[in-house]
């Protein structure tokens, strides 16, 4: 075993980017992700990286634009207000088929709401905040060391697909500590070369990032390009976890904090004599539709726990269609559900 | 087996590092462990509390909700964690800024004059290790020598390395006021 | 008399740097112009094969396809941005954006005044044309007072929309800019002050020297409901007292 540190979520998030090769980092401060920015704002600089305190968060996504653009791996972070804001960033950077990481440490919500941890931006992920037909790989952590390896598979996943991909945290997972290995750092000579990027047209024909065209025809062309693009990652990138699923009746379906919250409850219940398991979904898009289709059909009840009012819960029930039972549990305004909590929501169904 | 343990006073009373220290501690003894602060306004003058636990197994739910020892520093975090005591958990009650008694008679419960005993040590704010140093004797969950070492590396990395000596002295005394 | 070309030399032709798509821009309008003098620029200084050009959203929103070099296209209001991400990753390429006022001075104030401020070494180019052009003639944030526009029918009136804005007056506040500029296009003395203005704020930032940034008082004779060379007059006489030519910094001069 390599040498543990105990370290925050976004710290982990923030050295792993660094260790993946992020070579520019722009962001705006924001409760509960100021870890990752103070972070990067130490080490970048030192490595002869590039750190900028952007003036938004708009700005800061364009920059990402601007950094992707040049070929180079670059990621920025925020919370739920200031994601908002890189909407539009976000949509011209799939639209232009660039590689960049987006953090995205979740609080309460809507408007101000607080700095406390929730999934409400569930649907903002996975269904494309921004305009137009495009999505983003979504990829859901569940512990301080999958943050790590998670945000490491971002980088490698957005260059694979020219794509922007998101982690998708909360702010319970970017506050706590937990022992953490660290990766290795990736040689930035050895990562993919990008003979699309605009570097200088030299010796070769000019480069141009765009997302538009005037021609319907050719926009509809750009658009099946993007849409081919997504069946070939909803077909290879799909990732979840199964645990205690083989003898369970009952399933609970989470992703996140809330999942290893789930890992516990699943002690807890079959210490009762409940056949309980957990379906973690680790890519929040591409969905895990058909392997949580075919765990419905042998199970009585799948349960979904969220920190939202039911957003995850549409593809759940779109998965298990009649399946099975499919109640939802869920907290709200930065309130997590407690062990006991979905203890007593699981023993509402067991038979 | 999985210890839990949730320190709570007042913000500037030191709580969050008091985990940090007993998490790292925890670590480094090979023990799997994770600390959950409150965050945010709180920190900042309210009430701060962080969450600590220590486990031979991996650790699921950070949250818990009936920690097996609770480290009262002020009467607001007595009110609010005593309810949650595990049964024949452990409560240690700061005697020196806490009046009233323990409710609870299904649990182990320590009241210690935790600022008198600091102030003894010769710096009050080393009230979070007398607390650490009594729940390391009274707990028995990692040894006291794992937390001095623990909290000698948070000194040097927040360049205090000249508090190392009395934060030890701190360890030492709130072990040595529990019987 | 047949004309004997063989014998005649070429004293002018179209830049390297520029390709054969045709300009989509309306006839007597100074976009083209502009380009053209960036074009030759860029052969004059040698750097097309690290040059990255930035479009906007305007008029110019097809500006990438008039430079033969890369280029990108960029949302409304944030190629200062881009250009900051785009500049920081390859510190050694020629990065300009090219921007009208509405992106520039409107929608894109906080990254065209946070970029400038930061010093980035990049060349922008700001095209006033105090109207909104691509989108049918709306009020610009430079429009004049008075001036009719589609979204102000009885003309620009300051108590309810404010002045036009002198942007790069406001730019010259900051500490770091190295070159800000206003230049027009209405005469041939003009255009050489132009060129020569381009030139120096691509050669700074050649040179390392940090940001530039050259205003062009434009014409847009169609929804200035002008001739061209009403438009042109129009610059001389009126536009330039709102807008006075000239350098507004110009360190290491």
């Amino acid at each position: 075993m390599g040498e543990r540190y105990l370290l925050r979520g976004n710290e982990v998030i923030a050295e792993a980017a660094i260790r993946a090769g992020c070579q520019c980092y722009f962001a705006y401060p924001i409760t509960p992700q100021g870890e990752l920015v103070e972070h990067m704002a130490r080490h970048m600089p030192r490595l002869g990286r590039t750190f900028i305190q952007a003036e938004s968060e708009v700005a800061a996504i364009s920059m990402v634009y601007g950094a992707a653009a040049a070929g180079v791996r670059t990621m920025t972070s925020s919370s739920s207000p200031g994601i908002s804001l890189k909407q539009e960033g976000i949509s011209y950077i799939a639209g232009s088929n660039l590689p960049a990481v987006i953090v995205n440490v979740v609080r309460g919500g809507p408007g101000l709401g607080n700095i406390a941890p929730s999934q409400c931006d569930y649907f903002q992920a996975v269904k494309g905040g921004g305009h137009g037909d495009y999505h983003m790989i979504v990829l859901g952590p569940s512990t301080v060391p999958e943050a790590g390896e998670l945000t490491m598979l971002a980088f490698e996943l957005a260059d694979r697909y020219r794509t922007p991909v998101m982690i998708l945290a909360d702010g319970l997972l970017g506050q706590m500590m937990e022992p953490v290995e660290l990766p290795e750092s990736l040689e930035l000579s050895k990562l993919p070369q990008k003979p699309w990027a605009a570097t200088g047209a030299k010796g070769r024909d000019p480069n141009i990032i765009l997302s538009f065209d005037l021609s319907p025809e050719n926009l509809k062309r750009m658009n099946l390009e993007l849409q081919a693009k997504y069946a070939e990652i909803r077909k290879n990138e799909v990732r979840w976890e199964e645990m205690d699923t083989a003898d369970a009746d009952i399933v609970v379906v989470a992703y996140g904090s809330i999942a290893r919250i789930a890992k516990t409850v699943i002690r807890m219940a079959r210490a009762e004599g409940i056949r309980l398991g957990l379906f973690r979904p680790i890519t929040l898009w591409p969905y895990p539709y058909e392997p949580l289709r075919d765990l419905a059909d042998r199970v009585h009840t799948i349960l979904t726990v969220e920190m939202s009012a039911g957003q995850m819960w549409e593809d759940v029930r779109l998965a298990v269609a009649e399946r099975a039972a499919s109640p939802f549990y869920g907290e709200m305004g930065g309130v997590v559900p407690t062990p006991n909590g979905i203890l007593s929501e699981v023993k509402k169904y067991a038979r | 087996m999985e210890r839990s343990v949730v320190i709570a006073g007042f913000g500037g009373q030191g709580v969050i590092l008091a985990g940090k220290i007993l998490a790292q501690a925890g670590m480094s003894h090979g023990l799997e462990v994770t600390w959950l602060p409150s965050y945010g306004p709180e920190m900042r003058g309210g009430t701060a509390n962080c969450t600590v636990i220590l486990s031979d197994q991996p650790i699921g739910s950070p949250i818990v909700d009936e920690p097996s020892a609770v480290i009262a520093l002020n009467l607001p975090s007595l009110d609010k964690f005593e309810p949650t005591v595990a049964k024949k958990g452990i409560l240690l009650v700061n005697r020196s800024l806490i009046a009233r008694d323990v409710k609870r008679k299904d649990i182990v419960s320590h009241a210690i004059p935790i600022n008198d005993i600091a102030a003894q040590v010769g710096n009050l704010r080393t009230v979070n290790m007398v607390a650490l140093g009594a729940y390391v004797k009274a707990t028995g969950v990692v040894p006291l020598d794992a937390v001095k070492r623990a909290m000698a590396a948070a000194m040097r990395d927040g360049g205090k390395e000249k508090l190392v000596e009395i934060n030890e002295k701190a360890l030492d005394a709130g072990y040595a006021a529990i019987p | 008399m047949p004309v004997d070309t063989a014998r005649m030399t070429k004293v002018f032709s179209r830049p390297q740097s520029l390709t054969e798509a045709h300009f989509t821009y309306c006839p007597g309008c100074h976009h083209g112009l502009i380009t053209r003098i960036i074009g030759q620029t860029i052969d004059e200084l040698g750097i097309a094969e690290r040059t990255i050009g930035i479009a906007p959203v305007g008029c110019a929103v097809f500006a990438y396809l008039w430079y033969r070099c890369d280029a990108l296209q960029v949302a409304h209001g944030r190629a200062s941005a881009v250009a900051t991400g785009l500049k920081r990753a390859r510190p050694d390429r020629i990065v300009f954006s090219y921007q009208g006022d509405g992106d520039f001075a409107s929608i894109g104030t906080a990254e065209s005044i946070h970029a400038a401020n930061r010093g980035e070494n990049i060349t922008v180019i700001f095209v006033n044309n105090q109207i909104y052009g691509m989108t049918g003639g709306e009020m610009a944030p430079t429009t004049l007072v008075s001036q009719r526009t589609t979204t102000t029918p009885e003309g620009r009136d300051p108590a309810t929309t404010g002045y036009p804005i002198r942007f790069s007056e406001l730019l010259a506040q900051l500490d770091a800019p190295v070159y800000i500029t206003r230049q027009a296009l209405y005469d041939t003395r003009r255009i050489m002050d132009c060129t020569k203005a381009i030139k120096k704020a691509f050669q700074n930032q050649v040179d390392g020297k940090g940001y530039s940034l050259v205003e062009i008082l434009s014409t847009c004779p169609t929804n200035w409901h002008m001739s061209p060379l009403q438009a042109n007059e129009h610059v001389a006489t009126t536009v330039t007292k709102v807008f006075p030519l000239g350098d507004l910094v110009n360190k290491g001069a």
